[in-house]
């Protein structure tokens, strides 16, 4: 009567044999496809690293002018722009320009690839509700999971380096603008969509002029969000050989530098702030017209 | 106005729910809609319906909200399946099209009017009246271009860089009306297109839309849960109630003649005064007096039952004289030798057109003892008004 009183676990061997299977099936698994993996990520790899080099090549007076340039493009607000200008200069000052830069351009390239993935899986999901049924909880599975328990086996089969650094970023960066797209199309108005319909849209027209525009506030709220955790699993990454801001900060962790990791964290901050303020400023700007009467 | 059937609906059903085809035998058993949405948990959008709506007409569907209005407009281009029947336009089953014809049905044949507009916000005023002509892909300049007139059309000059939202509910459906109209579509479906403007803005809306019917002629099929709406606007009505057609008929007949209470109750808040025409309600002339002299007159006049007459010729209707005033002449005629009917014996009394509205006659009719003069623009007597078939067709019923 041992189990009113004690969970009838299974016993020790059965769990090490369970684990051991497992943990060797998949070493087989990344032995037998690691390199047929990894040749597939290969040109990938190379544009980021050519990005970074890109970043790390321009010389920095022309790097804060091309961002203060984006920022204004974006936001048309001068006091965004000279505290973005500031910002980077201080960053400089303080000696993190190089792993910001690095930051930047993983950053940059994660996010491309999120919203590249993002976008059409969030469009599958709301053209049916099987798809959104069998998503939806993949998605839960990939946001709640700590992120050091995919990395491993991310790891295993690509071993340490930018590559499995940057899909750990996006597995964790990609949910908001998947969730965010498919409710997007699904909240659409229904009587524009029926206007739409009654006018003899091909699927294709009323995807394109119909739904995505109107779903585009709550997918930039996405992009958004998506942008911010990838900011957010920098530090992350870095433990796994990615480049950057992160690497001082873990650094400063087990060295216990609280002024590095302080540096390295706002520095991080600033670039958060950046992407908020700018992606932020340009939606709004964008969807203006929602508005109403001048 | 040619009377040809332009869209037929032959024994439509449609339920909603899971299974709808299950239900259909429950309703051949005469289960209500009620039952059937406790025992089943589906509905009973519309039940049998056949209509014929001709070429032509603004043809009026009316009914208290979830009567089933905007379910049944929207099979007519198919944005919602029924669960049985047919729609056939031009005699060919709109159900039988494959996607690409329906595309096209849907582009060529018909366009459509939203109660809340149904606009691309993000786009600007003339890019969503030429919605339609993009979808067909149109070239940009062209369909800009009669975009344009479209809006000048519906008065809307210079709005064309407008965002909807920067419009009034009643400017942005006038770009809804535009917008159906750049299509060149026959066929103008209309739901509650008019319901969500404030009673100024809608009843200035109808007179644009009776306006510009008058030189489109299209064929209209509107939507509305407003009685007075509907008779301003329907050639003819039918009512729905619960999914079922309970009458259809022209405006008079809906008004004189409510199928049930229903209807009765539909019809009895309307302003009839306003609804009604002089010939909706007139009474035929029973004393005519076709005399040429006051003997003869009052010789038919006496052989009535009335004290009054209307006395009409081959070219049409003279005037209403009474027998006081015929008793008078004759005996002064006595004296004169002459027994012609003259002019001035003639009662001094209002002439109404048959195409009056009741408003308009109320006052001279309530100011004479004897029934009105109805009398056509051609000068023949058609009928005739009393104040008690007045009373009675103001009145409740
Ligand atoms: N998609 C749907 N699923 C289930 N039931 C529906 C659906 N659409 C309509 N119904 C039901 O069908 C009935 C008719 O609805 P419909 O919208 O046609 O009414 P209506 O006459 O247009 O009303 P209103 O004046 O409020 O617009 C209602 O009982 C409604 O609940
Ligand atoms: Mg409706």
């Amino acid at each position: 009567m041992s189990w009113i009183t004690e969970f009838p676990e299974l016993s020790r061997e059965t769990l090490v044999t369970v684990r051991k299977t497992l943990d060797s099936s998949y070493r087989e698994f990344s032995r037998e496809y690691g390199e047929n993996i990894e040749a597939f990520f290969d040109p990938l790899l190379y544009f980021l690293v050519w990005f970074e080099k890109l970043l790390l090549a321009t010389p920095w007076w022309l790097m804060i002018a091309i961002i203060a340039l984006i920022t204004h493009l974006a936001a048309r607000s001068w006091r965004l722009t000279i505290g973005v200008i500031i910002s980077l200069f201080l960053i400089g000052l303080f000696g993190m320009w190089e792993d910001t830069m690095s930051t930047l351009s993983i950053i940059t390239v994660s996010t491309l690839l999120s919203i590249a993935l993002g976008i059409p899986i969030g469009i599958l999901m709301a053209r049916s509700d099987r798809t959104q049924a069998f998503v939806t909880p993949i998605l839960d599975v990939m946001q709640t999971m700590p992120a050091f328990v995919y990395l491993i086996p991310v790891v295993m089969l690509l071993g340490i380096g930018k590559i499995p650094g940057l899909i750990a970023v996006i597995i964790y960066a990609i949910p908001p603008v998947i969730r965010l797209t498919n409710l997007g199309i699904r909240l659409v108005n229904k009587e524009v969509l029926e206007a739409a319909m009654s006018y003899g849209v091909t699927p294709w027209q009323k995807l394109w002029n119909v739904q995505l525009p109107l779903a585009m506030p709550n997918i930039m709220a996405g992009i958004n969000q998506t942008i911010m955790m990838a900011l957010a699993m920098v530090v992350i990454a870095s433990m796994i050989g990615v480049a950057g801001l992160g690497q001082p900060v873990l650094r400063s962790i087990t060295n216990q530098y609280f002024a590095l990791g302080l540096l390295n964290g706002l520095a991080i901050v600033v670039l958060a702030i950046i992407f908020d303020r700018v992606s932020q400023a340009y939606a709004k700007r964008s969807q203006q017209y929602l508005g109403g009467r001048e | 106005m040619s009377q040809d059937v332009l869209i037929q609906i032959k024994g439509l059903f449609k339920i909603f729910g899971a299974k709808p085809r299950t239900i259909m035998p429950m309703i051949e058993q005469g289960k209500t809609k009620q039952e059937i949405l406790d025992n089943t948990g589906h509905t009973l959008g519309l039940k049998d319906i056949n209509l014929d709506i001709k070429r032509g007409e603004i043809f009026v569907i009316m009914g208290l909200s979830g009567s089933g209005k905007s379910t049944l407009i929207r099979h007519f281009n198919r944005l919602i399946e029924p669960t049985a029947g047919q729609v056939l336009v031009e005699g060919n089953d709109v159900l039988k099209l494959d996607e690409g014809a329906l595309r096209m049905f849907r582009r060529q044949k018909m366009s459509m009017v939203f109660q809340h507009f149904g606009l691309l916000p993000h786009q600007t005023v003339v890019n969503n009246v030429a919605f339609g002509l993009k979808t067909q892909g149109v070239e940009k300049k062209e369909r800009l271009a009669k975009a344009k007139t479209w809006l000048a059309d519906v008065g809307l000059e210079g709005y064309e860089d407008q965002y909807p939202a920067q419009l009034s509910g009643g400017q942005q459906q006038r770009v809804g009306l535009a917008r159906a109209l750049c299509t060149d579509a026959e066929i103008l479906l209309m739901d509650e297109a008019f319901s969500a403007l404030d009673p100024l803005i809608r009843s200035e809306m109808q007179d644009q839309l009776i306006q510009l019917q008058e030189t489109l002629h299209k064929t209209i099929v509107f939507i509305t849960h407003d009685l007075d709406e509907a008779l301003r606007l329907g050639d003819r009505i039918a009512i729905l109630r619960d999914g079922e057609l309970v009458q259809v008929g022209e405006p008079k007949e809906i008004l004189l003649k409510p199928a049930d209470d229903y209807v009765e109750a539909f019809v009895k808040d309307v302003n009839r005064a306003r609804a009604l025409t002089v010939e909706n309600v007139m009474k035929a002339p029973v004393n005519r007096i076709t005399a040429q002299t006051i003997g003869e007159a009052l010789e038919q006049m006496r052989a009535s039952t009335k004290d009054y007459g209307y006395v009409v010729s081959d070219d049409g209707f003279k005037g209403a004289v009474t027998q006081e005033t015929l008793e008078e002449a004759i005996e002064e005629s006595d004296a004169s030798g002459s027994d012609l009917l003259s002019d001035e014996l003639y009662e001094d009394m209002a002439e109404i057109s048959p195409s009056n509205l009741l408003e308009e006659v109320i006052p001279e009719t309530l100011d004479n003892e004897c029934p009105l003069p109805v009398v056509d623009e051609e000068g023949k007597l058609k009928g005739v008004l009393s104040r008690s078939r007045l009373a009675e067709a103001l009145g409740s019923s």
